[in-house]
């Protein structure tokens, strides 16, 4: 049974995430590497970083990123390493220049946009007349003061 | 037998709601009352028939018909019970049947509560609520019909997804299509007012139940999905910023900011056209959702049956619900005439305020989601748009929300002065402030996430109290009017508490958490954050359906045993694939949590452990804040209308 089960294990082989023979000794080091991974995407995953996931390629991306900073790369160096070889779709946060400038100011604009429309409203709001309600009619008013009364 | 009977009451249910789509509203625009009333009874049937056909479909799992494929596809002899159960929402066919089983429920409550609801406008929402099915039950029935046999039953199924046999995931996908299909009610109060050309207080009055339900099964949904991902993916994350993840999260900050601005709708009858356009764009933020789960064009962890036809179809259903109603808000939005006054300093500009923060956050997430689509269409770029960036986009927008919501919250309507409400609340602020700057202090050199995590939740809940402190006015027995105090004035404060209490939950986890991953033999103990883990033994186990390694931890401080922890790491044959069970030591203050990983060659197992600090927290806001809105849900106004009716004439409802 115990060996069906160890040999069960290695063929579904789930890898878990960042394996302990992966870590580096220098705790500087793979403090570094674990922040360039988690903002790398697995490419065979489903929008999963090469830290979470699972995957044997996310691993190979793992000791590469480990390799380069090893080997003395700064953190932008090794990024740039992994992202020549893959194009930027490694990128889980997207590079600023070019269309993306649009996805960054987006959000920025929208609020501007949102703050001029709601101060116009506010103003038009603040400025505005309460409208007339309808006055009591004569009958109305007889029986109100009727109400009234008692 | 009793699945072709299944399959025809769907067919009825497709019918049923084309004649209840066309006829009342025809009878409203004519104000013939026979043809207006044929939608309460039409509404019910509809309800029923589909109850049918989602019975004959769970009859199917549950007595595993393998002659069906769906059952065949999902589902196994050996599964327990509930999963079979569960089973028949866990796949695209079935949740679709459930999705449209929710549509005709919420249709149904207005037929058989809304018996104060104009008559023409009952008629409308009920024929607009019925279009809605009519897509779906066409959608359904064209090309994703569950009611399909096999040639050739096979002995047995091919088990459900393993990840998904689970009972936080088990309860996640209906809570998550109450809250979106209730998003389709408002959606249907608010083409039914454009047509019927009016909005007043008493329309905002019936709108805002359906959309506190919708968001409250929002929340719960959401936070069932999150706490699931939590224990079951085998690192701890909680939110992933994935684009299924985002599409349940639009509407939630759209129905949030809805629910808000219907509050203006109905106390101060202004900010209408607003509140109509959120409606409908609420209701569009859901079918994205749906869209983007079920067509596959953007690539997620969870999409299922991803599939181009069915893809096309929802946009489809989509384009033309969309158009449809932007279209006549177009033609009909000049008719809403705000009647309120206000200055610019008042409830009603702050909750504008919450408005914009809420739709341009909500905006913010949107085109995150669909960037990597725009960018491969029109500027031939492959990239990926992920959580670095989110975290960065939209964090800014929750905490503006955070820090002026206590001020807002406490703002009178019409016009105020600052002055008042800045010195009720100035404690409350030095007391956030103090908390901040303790745990700044009791941190080195990590980022300010944390403190200012800790800083929000002190600020909201503080706020929340001094406002409900407030209301009971000077003098004696202030404690017994608190008691008193409405019921929607609670809900209000506990629901604000909570979301102080998940930006806490969400900071701190993200700022102080610790990692650890090593090889450890059996016997071998370690220190994480203070805390002693033990590995005491490993050994095989056989499950229902499925086989498992489980290791035994024992947890203790300062050599005192806190508790023994069992992870698991199991292998489902049928579906062949593996899940990690984390093992979970739940604290107030901290969770410890412990992954078993392989055997190792050179002998020992791999083992992560996580120590996570104010885990709970995120869940625990998260339930509050839909316990928030129940209370507001059952708040008095809200029961007295639905009564009223009842009262012979004549009769103050007082």
């Amino acid at each position: 049974m115990k060996r069906l089960i160890l040999a069960l294990c290695l063929i579904a082989a789930p890898v878990m995430a960042v394996q302990p023979d992966e870590v580096l000794d220098d705790p500087a080091l793979e403090t570094r590497a674990r922040a360039i991974s988690a903002g790398l995407r697995c490419l065979v995953c489903r929008n999963e970083s090469i830290d979470d996931s699972n995957a044997e390629l996310a691993r190979d991306l793992r000791l590469l990123v480990r390799e380069r900073l090893v080997a003395g790369d700064s953190d932008a160096d090794a990024v740039a390493f992994i992202v020549d070889r893959y194009g930027e779709y490694v990128l889980l946060k997207p590079q600023s220049g070019g269309a993306n400038v649009l996805l960054w100011l987006a959000g920025p604009i929208m609020l501007g946009v949102g703050v001029l429309m709601a101060a116009l409203y506010l103003r038009g709001r603040a400025g505005a007349i309460e409208p007339e309600v309808a006055r009591l009619s004569q009958a109305e008013e007889d029986r109100l003061r009727e109400i009234l009364k008692d | 037998m009793i699945t072709e009977l299944g399959h025809f009451a769907l067919i009825l249910a497709f019918l049923v709601a084309c004649c209840q789509a066309t006829i009342p509203l025809i009878g409203a625009y004519r104000r013939w009352p026979g043809w207006m009333a044929l939608a309460e009874p039409a509404a019910t049937l509809q309800f029923l028939l589909t109850a049918v056909a989602f019975g004959a479909l769970m009859w199917a799992f549950v007595t595993s018909d393998f002659s069906l494929r769906l059952v065949v596809l999902n589902s196994h002899t050996d599964k327990p019970m509930l999963y079979k159960i569960t089973g028949v929402w866990g796949n695209h066919e079935g949740s679709m049947l459930l999705w449209v089983l929710i549509v005709t429920l919420f249709g149904g409550a207005v037929a058989w509560f809304g018996t104060n609801l104009p008559p023409t406008l009952r008629a409308r929402v009920l024929s607009v609520q019925a279009m809605i099915g009519v897509a779906f039950f066409a959608f359904i029935l064209l090309t994703s019909n569950p009611f399909l046999r096999m040639a050739v039953p096979p002995f047995n199924g091919q088990d459900l997804n393993p990840l998904l046999q689970d009972p936080g995931l088990a309860f996640h996908p209906p809570f998550l299509y109450l809250g979106y299909v209730g998003l389709s009610m408002t959606f249907s109060f608010a083409v039914a007012a454009l047509i019927e050309g009016r909005v007043d207080a008493a329309w905002g009055r019936w709108v805002r139940p359906y959309t506190l339900a919708a968001w409250i099964f929002l929340t719960i949904g959401i936070g069932l999905g999150s706490w699931w991902a939590y224990y079951e993916l085998g690192w701890g994350g909680f939110w992933f910023w994935d684009p299924v993840e985002n599409a349940s999260f639009m509407p939630w900050l759209i129905a949030a900011a809805l629910l808000h601005s219907a509050i203006v709708v109905e106390k101060r009858e202004s900010l209408k056209s607003w509140t109509i356009l959120l409606a409908i764009l609420a209701f569009g933020f859901s079918m994205v959702g749906a869209f983007i789960t079920r067509s596959g064009v953007l690539t997620s962890v969870h999409a299922f049956a991803t599939d181009p036809e069915r893809g096309v179809f929802l946009l489809g259903i989509l384009a033309v619900f969309m158009a449809g109603a932007l279209t006549l808000f177009a033609a009909r939005a000049s008719v809403m005439q705000a009647k309120g006054v206000f200055s610019v300093l008042s409830r009603e500009s702050m909750l504008v305020l919450n408005n914009i923060l809420l739709a341009v956050a909500c905006f913010v997430v949107f085109i995150g989601t669909i960037w990597p689509l725009v960018a491969e269409l029109f500027f031939d770029r492959k990239l990926s748009v992920g959580a670095p960036f989110f975290n960065a986009a939209f964090s800014p927008f929750m905490a503006g929300l955070g820090l002026v919501l206590p001020i807002g919250a406490m703002l009178p309507w019409k016009r105020a002065t600052l002055g008042r409400v800045l010195r009720q609340l100035a404690p409350v602020f030095v007391l956030a402030v103090a908390v901040a700057a303790f745990a700044w202090a009791l941190q080195s050199g990590r980022s300010a996430l944390g403190p200012l995590g800790l800083f929000f939740a002190a600020w909201l809940i503080g706020g929340a109290g001094v406002d409900l402190w407030s209301r009971t006015g000077l003098g004696q027995g202030r404690f017994g009017r608190l008691t008193r105090l409405p019921r929607a004035d609670w809900g209000k404060a506990v629901a604000h508490g909570g979301l102080g209490v998940t930006m806490a939950g969400i900071a701190a986890m993200m700022a102080w958490q610790a990692e650890d991953i090593r090889v450890l033999e059996v016997g071998q103990q370690f220190e994480l954050s203070g805390y002693g883990l033990r590995l005491d033994e490993v050994h095989p186990e056989q499950g229902p359906n499925y086989m498992a390694t489980k290791a035994t931890f024992t947890l203790s401080k300062n050599g005192q045993v806190i508790a023994e922890m069992f992870p698991e790491k199991r292998v489902y044959p049928v579906a062949g694939m593996p899940t990690t069970e984390a093992a979970l030591n739940n604290g107030f203050l901290r969770d410890i949590y412990v992954v078993i990983g392989d055997p190792q060659e050179g002998g020992g197992w791999a083992v992560r452990s996580y120590y996570k600090p104010l885990a709970n927290w995120i869940w625990g806001g998260t339930i509050l804040m839909a316990l928030g809105g129940c209370l507001s849900l059952s708040d008095r106004r809200y029961r007295v209308a639905a009564g009223a009716r009842k009262l012979p004439a004549g009769v103050p409802a007082e």
